[in-house]
């Protein structure tokens, strides 16, 4: 059990977004933050924002190129650091 | 009764399938005064993490490794926007790790460096919203992390438990704190700040609460990780609250 623990608890993550996917299909799974504008419109129309992004990506396709590089520089770590740490425990033990 | 809950679970799924969480507080969006306020209450805690960071590079160089750690992991997790059950998307924070192993302070500093990243290349959050959105991640988030940490670990709880339920919770922490500084900045006309924190903490509430519960396993899983590679000295920074000082 405590061998397959790590499995596990990484299944039910995989569950935790699979679930909604197939559940609640029609959805359009947008991201968010744009429905703090509609409450913001809502309690004060006349707000109006005093600043712009000084870029934005021009295309979701770069927005999530961008997105993805994010994770993979830290997958990438996450990855360096496990061999790290394997490798000395072997070397240690051989 | 039990089916009456999962109809009234179904049918809120169904109807309100546009509620969608506000991440970070966009460009703009927070009045000047606020802006600066959440600035400045966020340097203190910011200064005093450089500090604490410093020290462990001086003092604890073979603890190098895994603040990169620690830091890679918020890096995936607040890149990572996942599907959820109602209908919209959102991402976790990865901070209460970073809060557990390091401190708090620390946990500001990188909630600050990611932050800066996503609003400089990804239009997400902003720069003038950055000092508010610090506040909520690596302040609000990591030291609700780092303090049910300690609270579960002091009630006698097991380690594992006191991780999953500090970087949950920490999570969720984040964006009620942001649900909050949106409320004070646009009080509603009529129920005033109170009314205003449930119309904006409505639009996450349930969004992010299986987030915080992926993100609280997420969490288990390299705590798992790291005790099974470097144990000796990962415990002693845990068991000990002052190590924290490096």
């Amino acid at each position: 059990m405590k061998k397959y623990e790590n499995l596990i608890l990484l299944s039910l993550v995989v569950l935790l977004a699979a679930v909604p996917l197939v559940w609640n299909s029609g959805a359009e799974f947008g991201g968010a933050d744009d429905q703090v504008k509609d409450v913001v419109a809502a309690i004060n129309p006349d707000y109006k924002p005093w600043f712009e992004s000084i870029w934005s990506p021009p295309s979701t396709e770069v927005e999530s190129f961008l997105f993805a590089l994010q994770a993979a520089i830290g997958a990438g770590f996450i990855g360096y650091w496990l061999g790290f740490q394997r490798g000395r425990r072997n070397g240690r033990t051989a | 009764m039990k089916k009456l809950t999962l109809f009234s679970i179904v049918a809120a799924v169904v109807l309100l399938p546009q509620l969608a969480q506000a991440m970070h507080i966009m460009e703009g969006f927070l009045p000047q005064m606020h802006a600066f306020f959440w600035l400045a209450a966020v340097v203190p805690f910011l200064a005093v993490g450089v500090g604490r960071i410093n020290g462990v590079l001086h003092n604890h160089p073979e603890r190098k490794l895994l603040l990169g750690l620690v830091t890679a992991f918020v890096f995936v997790l607040s890149a990572l926007k996942m599907p959820s059950v109602t209908g919209s998307s959102s991402h976790a924070t990865g901070i209460g790790l970073s809060a557990i192993l390091f401190g708090p302070w620390v946990s500001a500093v990188l909630a600050g460096i990611v932050l800066v990243f996503q609003a400089l290349l990804l239009a997400h959050g902003g720069l003038t919203t950055w000092g508010a959105n610090t506040f909520s991640m690596g302040v609000a988030g990591g030291l609700t992390a780092y303090l049910v940490f300690r609270g579960v670990r002091v009630a006698g709880l097991s380690e594992k438990l006191a991780v999953f339920l500090a970087a949950a919770l920490g999570d969720l922490a984040t964006y009620m704190v942001t649900a909050g500084q949106l409320s004070v900045a646009f009080p509603d006309p009529v129920g005033g700040i109170t009314a205003s924190f449930f119309k904006f903490a409505g639009v996450f509430a349930l969004t992010q609460i299986p987030l915080a519960i992926s993100e609280g396993l997420l969490s288990v899983v390299v705590y798992n990780t790291l005790l099974r590679y470097n144990a000796q000295g990962l415990i002693h920074i845990w068991w000990n609250g002052k190590e924290h000082k490096a």
